[in-house]
């Protein structure tokens, strides 16, 4: 290959893709999404799931969960980068596959059907903590909350059962044992 | 019950609690009340710009130069819009910016009301933070964490978005001071460990081909930092190169000084930079500029970097001793470890360094700056060459434009103090050189002040000379005219089969009777044998100049490093130019 004489860098060589859910609590104010969601964005770092709610009412902190991929070394970027943001409080980083850390998505399914037919939904949901929310003589609208792999999965053996539509969360995240997020 | 006060007020109670003499601006409906409140603060100036642009490079200018925060006052929509390069500008460069921005009344917003825009929306991603205020209450806490903020950690540009309601409702306000705990915004609160400095003493000691590699964190840390970078060098005895942002921080005519590095940085820096046994960088990025190829960059190095950024560590260059801290705090305590066990190191480590220093000193025999004169015809580089031995006696502040003029000026101007050398280097913003000789001089008055200026950029924002005019700042804006923007026409010869698409520039203004017409100046110099009479007749005159050097028209700036080559790949002149690739010209 002939050498390039651009004034900009060639890319150099790309390391080993992880996949990292990282945990941030912020302050519950104005913008704060958009500015967490704009770094990833403008950084060009990846979001696969994304999941916030406000989790102290008292101080007004929120908890993001962000599933993301990246090398090693972008995904130390984005723990630095998230750190400097005058919002955040504090980070926490765990490589998908962690034994100590427990990962949850929430699914709803909706099947149209016969009776029978929801009897087999039901039955396929079964390990992941199904909840029938409503019910009509025709449709089901059932909650699960498992892994987002399990999650697909589903989704896919409910297809030929009759699901017309999935809703979902991204995950979120939660040490084991006693031990908190520092 | 303390008294309440309006937005307007309380602006202006918290700018002079924060000691801020000036603020550029210009103002427009929405910033109208606290426009109407200026005159009841005299301690504070109002410097009238001509574009907001104008006015965030000036404030730019002053905080580079002077070392506090630059303010910035602008008003709603095309206000702010107008204000977002000089913030981008502030924002890679570090400079601590503090702009205040009108917003349409709080009913309004989100309306599209007449001159509204998403202001914190379109500043986000250009400064370190930004607030809208909703409550006048909130006001004073967040114009105090602003300040903080902006001046604190990596320096940076803030913003803060006043609704008009909001400036005219009343409050209450309280000097809020460091209110912001966090370790990585404040000041870095790390302390620096025995076993680091140790580390780093010892990555000294076992070296034979050190160097250290500077930029723009020494300037940002103070005065203080240079000082110890200085002694640290001589301590030492080590060679030291120097990035464009940190010109100034080490002398520029010291004999261990090896010039700036980069694409077009010198030949001795950058191969030393590419041979060394070990790289100290200390307050510098990893630049793309200054890398090159990121896989073949200083491949035998052991690296210590310094910053006080802890993201801007391990995000290009992978190294071996990260150290966040100040730069003058890891100076001092280096400083003082190194002494206690190291009396006589630059003696006793003369030996081993000494084979380093020989091969250094056949880098410096292709004298890499030089270029063929010509006495017909002035030569950008001899121009310059030319200001500088006629400014060198006094205390000279340089700004500059970007392109070709730059790379000059940074390569052959000498700085010997840290704080006089003013440049757009992470954005690259043409038209940065002029406004921000205005904020110079308003920060340094008596001082000579120069804008090393191209033809194409100093037009980008040419209007500020009419606020230099009024407040009668007696700026020298230096042009090498080649009627080309240079830098470009150099790649398109470079890189693109000398296709010079759209950079020449047809219909000129004549600058001599623009001067003029300014009610300024007009200086023109067309050949080498009247530019010193020329030049010193610009540096007698007290009022604003605008000086047209008419120079060599194809002149390139070398030597260059083709990207996607190591330090050790460089152009040194025409004679060296090679055949065009056509990955070239895709990335270019």
């Amino acid at each position: 290959m002939a050498k390039s004489k651009s004034a900009y860098s060639v890319p150099g060589k790309i390391g080993k893709i992880e996949r990292h859910i990282i945990v941030v609590w912020v302050d519950n104010e104005a913008g704060v999404l958009a500015r967490i969601a704009g770094l990833f964005s403008g950084r060009g770092y990846n979001i696969e799931s994304l999941a916030v709610a406000e989790v102290d009412k008292k101080k007004h902190i929120s908890r993001i969960t962000i599933v993301t991929e990246g090398t090693p070394q972008v995904i130390e970027q984005i723990n630095l980068q998230l750190k400097k943001l005058v919002p955040v409080h504090k980070v926490a980083d765990f490589k998908r596959g962690e034994k100590d850390i427990l990962f949850r998505e929430l699914a709803m399914f909706k099947v149209l059907g016969n009776s029978k037919k929801i009897e087999k939904v039901k039955k396929i949901c079964k390990k992941f903590n199904p909840v029938i929310l409503d019910k009509t003589n025709k449709s089901v609208v059932i909650q699960v909350t498992a892994l987002r792999a399990e999650i697909d999965k589903l989704a896919l053996d409910l297809k030929s059962l009759g699901l017309i539509s999935t809703s979902r969360t991204g995950a979120v995240a939660m040490t084991k044992g006693s031990r908190i997020f520092n | 019950m303390p008294k309440l006060l309006s937005g307007a007020e309380i602006v202006f109670k918290a700018l002079e609690d924060q000691k801020v003499e000036y603020i550029f601006g210009y103002p427009g409906g929405a910033v109208l009340p606290i426009y109407d409140e200026l005159k009841n603060h005299k301690s504070i100036k109002h410097i009238l710009a001509r574009h907001e642009q104008g006015a965030g490079h000036s404030a730019e200018g002053y905080a580079r130069s002077s070392g506090k925060p630059g303010v910035l006052l602008v008003t709603s929509g095309p206000g702010a819009t107008n204000a977002v390069t000089a913030l981008t500008d502030a924002y890679m460069d570090s400079i601590p910016l503090v702009c205040i921005s009108g917003q349409v009344p709080t009913h309004l917003i989100g309306t599209d009301a007449f001159q509204e825009c998403d202001t914190t929306g379109i500043t986000r991603p250009c400064t370190k933070h930004n607030w809208l205020v909703k409550d006048v209450n909130d006001l004073s806490r967040i114009l105090h964490l602003a300040f903080e903020v902006a001046t604190t950690g990596r320096p940076g540009p803030v913003l803060v978005d006043i609704p008009k309601d909001i400036q005219f409702k009343k409050g209450k306000y309280k000097f809020f001071k460091n209110t912001l705990k966090k370790k990585l915004n404040g000041k870095a609160t790390h302390k620096i460990s025995n076993s680091e400095l140790d580390k780093f003493i010892d990555l000294i000691k076992k070296s034979s081909k050190p160097i250290f590699y500077t930029g723009g964190g020494v300037i940002n840390s103070g005065p203080e930092a240079s000082k110890y970078l200085r002694e640290l060098v001589s301590l030492t005895g080590f060679p030291i190169t120097s990035t464009l942002q940190g010109l100034g921080a080490y002398p520029g005519d010291d004999p261990q000084f090896l010039g700036m590095l980069g694409m077009h940085g010198t030949y001795e820096a950058n191969n030393a930079m590419h041979d060394c046994d070990l790289m100290i960088n200390i307050g510098a990025r990893f630049d793309d500029r200054i890398t090159g190829k990121v896989d073949e960059f200083s491949p035998g190095s052991k690296k210590i970097h310094v910053d006080i950024d802890p993201s801007s560590i391990g995000k290009n260059i992978k190294v071996d001793l990260a150290i966040v801290s100040d730069v003058t705090t890891l100076l001092k305590s280096l400083i003082k470890r190194f002494k206690e066990k190291n009396k006589n190191f630059v003696n006793s480590n003369k030996q081993k360094t000494s084979k380093w220093w020989e091969q250094i000193g056949k880098w410096r025999e292709k004298r890499s700056l030089n270029f063929i004169n010509s006495d017909k015809i002035i030569k950008p580089q001899h121009a310059v060459q030319r200001l500088y031995e006629l400014t060198k006696n006094q205390d000279t502040f340089i700004t500059t434009e970007v392109g070709q003029h730059q790379m000059w000026a940074a390569q052959h101007y000498k700085f010997n103090k840290p704080n006089r050398w003013m440049t757009s280097g992470g954005l690259g913003t043409m038209g940065y050189g002029l406004p921000a000789a205005i904020g110079v001089q308003i920060a340094n008055p008596g001082k000579l002040v120069v804008d090393i200026a191209g033809e194409a950029s100093v037009l980008m924002t040419m209007q500020e000379m009419s606020t230099a005019v009024q407040y009668r700042l007696p700026i020298k804006i230096f042009i090498l005219n080649n009627e080309y923007m240079g830098m470009v026409r150099q790649w398109q010869e470079l890189l693109h089969e000398k296709n010079y698409s759209e950079s020449y520039t047809a219909a000129l203004p004549d600058f001599v009777k623009l001067a003029e017409s300014y009610g300024c100046i007009g200086i023109r110099a067309k050949t080498p044998n009247e530019l010193d009479e020329k030049i010193n007749e610009m540096i007698s005159v007290d009022k604003p100049v605008i000086f047209d050097c008419v120079v060599d028209k194809a002149e390139n700036c070398f030597p260059m490093i083709p990207s996607g080559k190591p330090h050790n790949q460089m152009i040194l002149g025409p004679e060296e130019e090679e055949e065009i690739s056509d990955e070239g010209k895709v990335l270019v």
